[in-house]
């Protein structure tokens, strides 16, 4: 452990959770509105390979990611249509266009496998970078990487603070009732999904032009969507939350390696599904805590009052439901 | 979410049955010409890589019977409204259980009990894990979908632990799985070692007993009655709960099978990816076949054809063998576009 600086950990968390960070703020967006979009394994996958593609075909970077973010609002907007205007479950949607885009993914992108392209690089912000300690660790970054630390601390604001996000949160916990108050109940659900598979997009986009460069199969974020989707959850739907969701799985993605000098005879692939066992603790903690009981029994130690608060977290309570207005 | 109703008249069924394929058709070779390659070509090779031959027909049906279980599994636990995404973990963890009760058997005198026993393992080991996703809906309030996806990549980490851990080769452990086993412990096989009839008869057999119980018994009506509406099965004494976990375990079993057979019948060892994505598959299979037992298996069998009929495209056409999954993916999405559209 001695090898390893603080503030070179921190800097590559920073660096290496940008993309799950973007996913998960996308996917916490359309959870919020009641619809659960669950192609984000093979959209980022999708996203990824298009992305790829289009910046190596036109040695232009902006081209991929905007090429990237459109592939994955397209993936939404297709769980979107389905779920929301065309009431199917959109369990069933989401499932099978995540096994879908994932082979189609594996199939267009066949011809780019293993190849060089180009590459989004560090742009250090000037002046700031020169800052002790958070210099390295927040503006010595990639673009991708600013975006994400940007859309934190927006989203939050944007859910909490302002009439949109507010009548957002009131279509995801009660759809019948912004509905009764004259919302257009359908259509912003359906945008919001559309925006939240924009940022899957970028994030896929930030896969293949940024973290873990080019496209093969595999190419290496496979798994990061089923990922993205249980930090949603044990960040208890809150956009501040999640994103430390995302930071706790890039520092455990990191240690992984430095824990397989410790314990060798664990494979490193061991450690990246920590996040599940994660995720299913969370829930049942989540589950516990809104029983009075467990508040009561929590109130004599302040660990676990501690830990009750910060892991309790409720779901929107129309989140998978297809509302259709009368 | 039926996709059929019951009094679906034939002639309905027809066009739609015209419209999702000629839908999932036309989207496919939409894909094929997107990649620059000829469609017919393309569907040609699939076939003939399925079905030109009699081993080609035995290696399809060596995919069915693990689909089959799977899709056998998945209609107690869509029966009663539950969306089974652990499947995939299922199948690894009865894996795991029947290689642990074969390597234990390793010296065992009589190698045609260890695979009978590997089996029952499997179905064990299976139907645990999915028993255990089921108390964490019914006692910690995790929904199915994510702890059963959860409880998948949990099962995945112990199969590579295991194969790099105690479990590896003589040597070091690697990504080709543990030391295969001797050939006294493998599922017997005929037509040029390729097809195992006794995988045959237990798949025959685990379909007509899922139709069994989920047609003529009271254990099959009281899943369809809280599938179809919880609360009133609830006020008619049933206890929701109570069947969620036996539905959960019912089909962790037939998955717990299909990873039994995987080890001992197609592998003959733990490989990392030892499920081959059959349980994701399946899931795709019963929601086409509109979650009827008699549906699935003639699903299961086109969908097997694909998957070995894509084996090939890669040497031939110099396409990504992921066609297959194109296709079937492609096929669910016209069948739910139709379904919604002509309701």
């Amino acid at each position: 452990m001695s090898d390893l600086d603080l503030t070179v950990l921190l800097a590559s968390i920073v660096a290496g959770a940008a993309p799950i960070v973007l996913a998960v703020l996308g996917e916490t967006l359309s959870e919020k509105g009641g619809v659960i979009n669950l192609s984000l394994d093979g959209s980022i996958l999708l996203s990824a390979m298009v992305a790829f593609v289009i910046a190596y075909q036109s040695h232009n970077l902006f081209l991929g990611f905007a090429g990237g973010a459109l592939v994955g609002a397209m993936m939404a907007a297709v769980v979107g249509l389905f779920s929301v205007f065309l009431g199917q479950s959109q369990v069933a949607v989401g499932f099978v266009l995540t096994l879908t885009a994932r082979d189609l993914a594996y199939f267009l992108g066949n011809p780019y496998a293993r190849l060089y392209g180009p590459q989004a690089g560090t742009i250090p912000v000037p002046w700031l970078q020169d800052l002790p300690v958070l210099g390295p660790i927040f503006f010595h970054q990639s673009l991708p990487a600013y975006l994400s630390l940007l859309l934190i601390p927006f989203v939050w604001w944007y859910l909490y603070k302002t009439p949109m996000g507010l009548r957002l949160r009131a279509i995801g916990e009660h759809p019948e009732a912004a509905y009764a108050r004259g919302t257009n109940t359908r259509a912003i659900q359906f945008w919001y999904t559309v925006v939240g598979g924009l940022l899957v997009g970028l994030a896929g986009a930030t896969f293949s032009l940024c973290t873990k460069t080019g496209w093969g199969r595999p190419q290496g974020a496979e798994g990061t969507g089923w990922i993205a989707l249980a930090i949603v959850i044990f960040g208890g739907w809150h956009p501040v939350k999640t994103a430390l969701g995302a930071y706790l799985f890039g520092f455990l993605q990191i240690m992984g390696i430095h824990f397989q000098g410790w314990w060798p005879s664990v494979p490193a692939q061991v450690f990246q599904v920590a996040p599940f066992p994660l995720m299913i603790f969370t829930l049942i903690v989540m589950h516990l805590a809104q029983r009075s009981s467990a508040r009561t029994s929590s109130r004599g130690s302040p660990w676990l009052r501690g830990m009750v608060r910060i892991l309790s977290g409720s779901a929107p309570a129309g989140l998978g439901r297809s509302f259709k207005p009368e | 979410m039926r996709l059929f109703t019951e009094n679906s008249l034939p002639r309905e069924l027809f066009t739609r049955g015209f419209f999702i394929a000629g839908g999932a058709f036309c989207l496919t070779s939409l894909v094929l010409l997107v990649a620059g390659a000829p469609p017919w070509p393309a569907f040609y090779h699939l076939f003939v890589g399925a079905l030109g031959s009699w081993s080609k027909l035995a290696q399809v049906l060596m995919v069915w019977i693990p689909l089959t279980l799977c899709a056998c599994g998945l209609l107690y636990s869509f029966r009663i409204g539950l969306w089974n995404i652990g499947v995939e973990g299922q199948v690894v963890a009865g894996a795991i259980a029947s290689t642990a009760v074969l390597r234990f058997g390793l010296e065992s005198g009589s190698p045609s009990l260890m695979i009978v026993m590997a089996f029952a393992g499997g179905m064990l080991g299976g139907s645990l894990w999915a028993i255990l996703a089921g108390f964490l809906k019914t006692r910690g309030g995790v929904n199915e979908i994510f702890g059963g996806l959860g409880l998948n990549f949990v099962a995945q980490g112990i199969t590579l632990w295991l194969i790099f851990g105690p479990w590896k080769r003589p040597g070091v452990g690697s990504m080709s799985g543990t030391e295969l086993f001797p050939e006294s412990l493998w599922l017997p096989t005929i037509l040029s070692a390729r097809l195992s009839p006794a995988g045959l008869v237990l798949t025959v057999l685990a379909l007509v007993v899922a139709a069994w119980v989920l047609n003529r018994t009271r254990l099959g009506l009281a899943l369809k009655g809280i599938g179809s509406n919880p609360r009133a099965a609830y006020l008619h004494g049933l206890n929701p709960n109570a069947y969620f976990v036996i539905a959960m375990g019912l089909a962790g079993g037939c998955a717990g099978l299909a990873g039994a057979f995987q080890v001992a019948g197609v592998y003959h060892r733990l490989i990392p990816v030892i499920s081959s994505n059959y349980g994701y598959l399946a899931l795709l299979v019963v929601m086409l076949a509109s979650y009827r037992v008699w549906g699935s298996p003639w699903i299961a069998f086109f969908f097997a054809c694909l998957n070995v009929g894509s084996i090939q495209l890669p040497i031939v056409l110099k396409l990504d063998s992921s066609l297959s999954g194109i296709i079937q993916g492609a096929l669910v999405l016209t069948t739910l576009l139709v379904y919604a559209l002509r309701k």
